[in-house]
């Protein structure tokens, strides 16, 4: 069987002592909670660490509910946790239903809300085994130079198939970050870099500690996944809309649409934002909207679902999703 | 059969306790004292010539053992003796990428692993085949060294009747093309075994294998040990589906280190290297012409098939061969061509998974009549009815049919489902579809050629009233410890619950052929039956002698044995075991089962004969998402002639587990390689590789029909595979009742759907499935006359000009 490779696990009670961990043994140690996307890399040997430092004990990251009308959800607390949490379930339901999407009832109970942020970029050519890669002589995200899915890419193009991440970047929320020097927040939107292998702007040191929704007041959001089956499977296509107007039938004030598993990053479409605000929601709008996410995307052939189609359930997922907040008032 | 106790009843399965509870050792579970771990290095390149291995360094790693390259092992195996291709280890090319290359013993897993990296292999590329069309058109490199030509494995041309003349005098004639794409069986148990080596120089090996038979016969070939010296122990499967059928490169592998270390050697699979081991649902591209008459009778059918085999011929040949043989089964063809071809290319080897070889044609038939009826303006149910094989008949392929209920399933299903009602009348996006389907209770004849039993059961009962069955049969989950209970229960009168039943143990057991063929309750069934019937009679004869009553009036039942007309006068069942002791001595039975001889005598007869066929019939209801394509499959109706059921729970649990893996086919799963990237597997992983969830599962309704065929034990015929068979085609027309698009390619994935609906927009009619059929050299025909054409079963003779 695939076994995983010895490491000295650590438990510390804080986060200065997790830090202090983490910086004593550098690169060769992880942060790790729920271990459901850390640990499978790590038996395929796409990840090497000696050390785990295991977070999931520290009380300040466990807490989650309602901040200065908007949301502080700590990073250790629970997928499901969070996606049962009433504050979380009233203030921002498309986070809620983010959730509730991740893979199944076992994982949400292991799987974090700060890992699902973290969630390492996936691709068909890296999520295997030492072997199986061997076969294709490596990819530039481990163990090779090349990028395999588009061989003349200078960069990695593995997917973020995190399901929260474009709702976090759609409610304008911002990610806590404490490191050696002290503690930093930056919002979600600058958090994701768009490179597959350097893909999130938390160093290396540094540890997800919260993450925070703003002040949700009058404004609308929705999480549309497509997936291959009803169940464990990531994201083919992540669609996380939100929006602010004064009634149904009042103009769009403000919007954005975000896409996820497409980009390594999850991707804000402003054209298609541009396509709803300042006028009513209705299928004019929402089929304009629509077709701006189409326009934008470019998936590659690294996760299920064939090219064409996964390009096209942008459009038709755009479209869903833009309908639920039509009729939720 | 009304009066059966235990026969016919929803009892609990013998081990249902130890696997609720976790208490099942199955091969992975195992652990024995000085116990060594094995890995298997497993080729980077899907096709090479190995220049060098060096195990030097591998060797040198702390706590490695013993190593395994291919010149330890030269002998060759393979599950049938015509294509006796594999070796334990790769020795002079490697054929494609997951093919086995060398072996480690080491003290642990880790270290094995680390091992059998640090082995240093040099192969030279080959040119790699990585389709059925480059399999016909390149010649070389071979892949084998064996088949017709090139990379031709086997080549079949059989013609019962003219059916040019037959389709002369149709009144329409249909020619199709389709392709049912590759998938595996995903055992939730992967691959495990442990090798023994005692000091007296006796092996054994206890695996998850469904045919410890065959296991021992080629362990004890390429060991070149006796076979008397060889114990194979198989452990209960957690899953088989016909993914443990044949001899695997692990088992030999760890046999050999077990017996060069003196230790025992385990080793347990990956999953990927399970997909490596495949040996699942082979591609097949079809063409299938059938001519019919007005009414929709058919007239002449000819059926080319082409499959996509991979790398070894594994069960292949008889694979080819089941893609043309039961169609005659099913429907009344009086002249019928079959061609067909399986192609060696660089991927791992298929082989039978549940339905062998049937489920692709299966496919294409049911559509094609769909279209028929469509055409011709008929009810596709109706049209069915009208063309049923007929019950106690030769086909013009020379199987013999006894019991034939298709036509009760096709009512039964019709009924059910409110197919009038339905069929063309739902809104669109809605559908409903059929197909039906028939499949054998057991393979006619052994895969290497014998005249022995095919199936052997020991009883021993004893004074203390204990019984014990013993039978080479394996339990893989699907019930065959419990039914040779039931039915040894039924015979003697006592409770199931209390027989010991010892199963797939070759030193301990009786031959049984295997878990496979859908064979095990028809031919271990009968088995038990005669031995149990014989013990019945010894005891009877005890009982009489001690009651002083005519032994024929004697009746087994609830741990007695009394007297029919007066219950109060009898005694225990261990107190007749006792008498019969005391006048026979100690009281062992046997009893073995045979097949009926077959009808065919021609090259390729053997594959397709049965001693009794089931039947199945499906509707399939569905929801189609115009937007993104995607079937939602709401409910299957199902009808299963099983003859008569054992347990009819057993019965329902297995209909619907086909149901479950049929819709599986039909809708995600997908043996996908990366062709230009060294031919590797897609997704060989749980997570990747896409198999329904339980959210993905339909409603099923299952009706059970029963007419017991005089070949089965109690009537009983098979149910473990024939079901799945009508589901992907009943889907597939289900699908173009709801939005009017034609699926020919198996599975029907949302992306075809979705292009067939653009087509169906653009140009009035939508289609997705290959357009294409490569030109083949089929040679000249095996031509038999059909029974109904004087025909004795023989090839007809050459017409020899002798002029």
């Amino acid at each position: 069987m695939l076994r995983l490779p010895d490491f000295q696990y650590h438990a510390p009670r804080t986060v200065e002592e997790a830090v202090a961990l983490k910086v004593k043994h550098g690169a060769n140690a992880a942060f790790v909670a729920g271990g459901t996307d850390l640990l499978p890399n790590m038996k395929r040997r796409i990840r090497k660490c000696g050390h785990l430092v295991d977070v999931s004990h520290i009380d300040e990251l466990r807490s989650a509910g309602a901040f200065e009308g908007g949301l502080r959800l700590g990073a250790a607390v629970s997928l499901e946790e969070a996606a049962s949490n009433e504050a979380v379930r009233t203030v921002c339901p498309a986070y809620a239903e983010a959730a509730l999407l991740v893979a199944t009832p076992t994982i949400r109970r292991m799987g974090t809300v700060g890992g699902n942020l973290c969630l390492d970029t996936r691709c068909l050519f890296y999520n295997q085994s030492y072997e199986w890669r061997k076969g294709i002589d490596f990819c530039m995200k481990a163990d090779g130079t090349i990028c395999r899915v588009a061989e003349s890419s200078p960069k990695c193009i593995a997917v973020s198939s995190s399901d929260t991440a474009p709702v976090a970047l759609a409610a304008g929320a911002t990610i806590e970050l404490c490191g050696p020097g002290g503690k930093r927040a930056v919002s979600a939107d600058s958090f994701y870099l768009g490179d597959g292998i350097d893909y999130m702007a938390k160093k290396e040191d540094e540890l997800l500690t919260a993450l925070v929704i703003p002040d949700q007041t009058g404004a609308q959001s929705a999480y549309v996944k497509v997936r291959a089956r009803g169940s464990i499977d990531f994201p083919v296509i992540g669609v996380a809309v939100w929006m602010r107007r004064r009634s149904s039938d009042a103009p769009v004030e403000d919007a954005r649409v975000v896409l996820g598993a497409v980009f390594p990053d999850p991707r804000e479409v402003p054209a298609a934002a541009e396509a709803l605000i300042g006028r009513a929601l209705d299928a004019e709008s929402i089929r304009d909207a629509a077709d701006a996410a189409f326009r934008a995307a470019k998936p590659v052939d690294n996760t299920d679902g064939a090219l064409s189609w996964r390009k096209e359930m942008i459009r038709v997922s755009t479209k869903r999703a833009l309908e639920r907040l039509g009729s939720a008032r | 059969m009304s009066g059966n106790r235990v026969v016919g009843k929803p009892h609990r399965k013998v081990d249902a306790t130890a696997k609720v509870t976790g208490r099942t050792l199955f091969a992975g579970d195992l652990s024995l004292p000085r116990m060594l771990h094995c890995k298997i290095l497993r080729s980077h390149t899907a096709h090479g010539t190995i220049r060098s291995i060096d195990l030097t360094k591998a060797l040198a790693l702390p706590g490695v053992v013993a190593g395994l390259t291919g010149n330890d092992l030269p002998i060759p195996f393979g599950i049938l003796p015509v294509s006796v291709d594999e070796h334990a280890v790769a020795i002079d090319k490697v054929r494609f990428t997951g093919d086995p290359v060398a072996a480690i013993a080491a003290e642990t897993e880790e270290a094995a692993l680390e091992a059998v990296r640090a082995i240093e292999v040099e192969i030279e590329p080959l040119a790699q085949i990585r389709s059925i069309e480059e399999g016909l058109a390149v010649e070389e490199p071979r892949i084998q060294d064996y088949g017709p030509r090139g990379n031709i494995h086997k080549l079949v041309n059989l013609e019962f009747g003219d059916v040019d003349e037959g389709f002369a005098e149709a009144d329409l004639v249909r020619e199709d093309i389709f392709f049912y794409g590759g998938n595996t069986h995903l055992a939730m148990e992967e691959h495990a075994s442990v090798a023994d080596w005692s000091p007296d120089g006796k092996l054994t090996l206890y695996s998850s294998t469904q045919t410890p038979h065959y296991v021992h016969r080629a362990l004890s070939k390429v060991l070149e040990m006796p076979p008397a010296r060889i114990r194979v122990i198989a452990c209960p499967n957690g899953g088989g589906f016909g993914g443990k059928s044949d001899i695997f490169n692990h088992e030999i592998a760890v046999a050999y280190l077990a017996r060069l270390t003196g230790r025992p050697v385990k080793i347990v699979l990956t999953r990927e290297e399970v997909f490596y081991c495949h040996r699942g649902r082979h591609p097949v591209l079809m063409r299938v012409k059938t001519g019919v008459d007005r009414n929709g009778a058919i007239r002449a059918m000819a059926f080319d098939t082409l499959l996509d085999g991979g790398a070894y011929g594994s069960y292949g040949v008889a694979s080819t061969f089941y893609t043309g043989a039961l169609q005659t089964v099913t429907y009344d063809v009086k002249r019928y061509r079959f061609r067909g071809a399986r192609l060696f290319t660089n991927k791992p080897p298929c082989g039978p998974k549940r339905g062998h070889g049937t489920p692709q044609p299966r496919f294409a038939l049911e559509i094609q009549l769909d279209r028929i009826a469509e055409q011709l303006g008929l009810d596709p149910a109706e049209m069915r009815l009208n063309n049923l094989a007929p019950p106690n008949s030769v086909t013009a392929n020379y199987l013999k049919i006894g019991t034939m209920g298709l036509g009760k399933c096709i009512e039964k299903v019709v009924e059910g489902s409110g197919w009038k009602e339905k069929f063309r009348m739902l809104p669109y996006g809605k559908g409903v579809g059929i197909a039906c389907s028939s499949y054998l209770s057991g393979a006619g004849l052994p895969i290497y050629w014998n005249r022995m039993p095919h199936s052997g059961v020991s009883l021993k009962v004893d004074r203390g009233g204990g019984v014990a069955v013993f039978c080479g049969s394996t339990d893989i989950g699907q019930g065959s410890d419990s039914v040779l209970a039931y039915i040894t229960a039924e015979v003697l009168g006592v409770d199931p619950m209390e027989i010991r039943v010892v199963t797939a143990d070759t030193d301990l057991t009786p031959v049984d052929l295997g878990s496979y063929s859908s064979r095990v309750t028809l031919m271990t069934g009968n088995a038990a039956l005669q031995a149990a019937e014989k013990a019945k009679d010894l005891l009877a004869k005890g009982a009489a002698k001690k009651l002083d009553v005519p032994a024929g009036e004697l009746v087994f039942a609830a741990g007695r044995v009394f007297h029919a007309a007066d219950p109060e006068k009898g005694i225990s069942f261990a107190e007749a075991v006792g008498a019969a002791e005391a006048l026979f001595g100690t009281i062992g039975t046997v009893g073995s089962y045979t097949p009926p001889a077959t009808a065919g005598r021609f090259k390729g007869a053997g594959v397709g004969p049965s001693p009794a066929y089931s039947y199945s019939a499906a509707i399939a209801q569905v929801d189609v998402d115009m937007e993104t394509g995607r079937v939602g499959v709401e409910k299957i109706w199902i009808g299963h002639d099983i003859g008569a059921s054992i347990n009819p729970t057993l019965v329902r649990g297995q209909v619907e587990g086909g149901v479950y893996m049929g819709l599986g086919e039909i809708l995600m799963e997908d043996m996908a390689y990366r062709e230009k990237r060294n031919v590797v597997h897609k997704t060989p992983g749980m997570l990747d590789y896409k198999s329904p969830t339980t959210l993905d599962m339909c409603d099923v309704e299952t009706y059970l029909v029963e007419e017991p065929d005089p070949n089965g034990p109690f009537g009983a015929k098979e149910v473990g595979q024939g079901p799945l068979l009508p589901v992907p085609p009943a889907v597939a027309n289900a699908v173009y009742d709801a939005v009017g698009v034609r699926i020919d390619e198996v599975p029907i994935t949302p992306h075809k759907v979705m292009r067939a609906l653009r087509e169906k927009a653009a140009t009035g009619e939508g289609r997705f499935g290959p357009k294409k059929f490569p030109s083949v050299d089929w040679g000249e025909p095996i031509a038999v006359a059909p029974p109904w054409e004087d025909g004795n079963g023989r090839p007809k003779e050459k017409k020899e000009d002798r002029g």
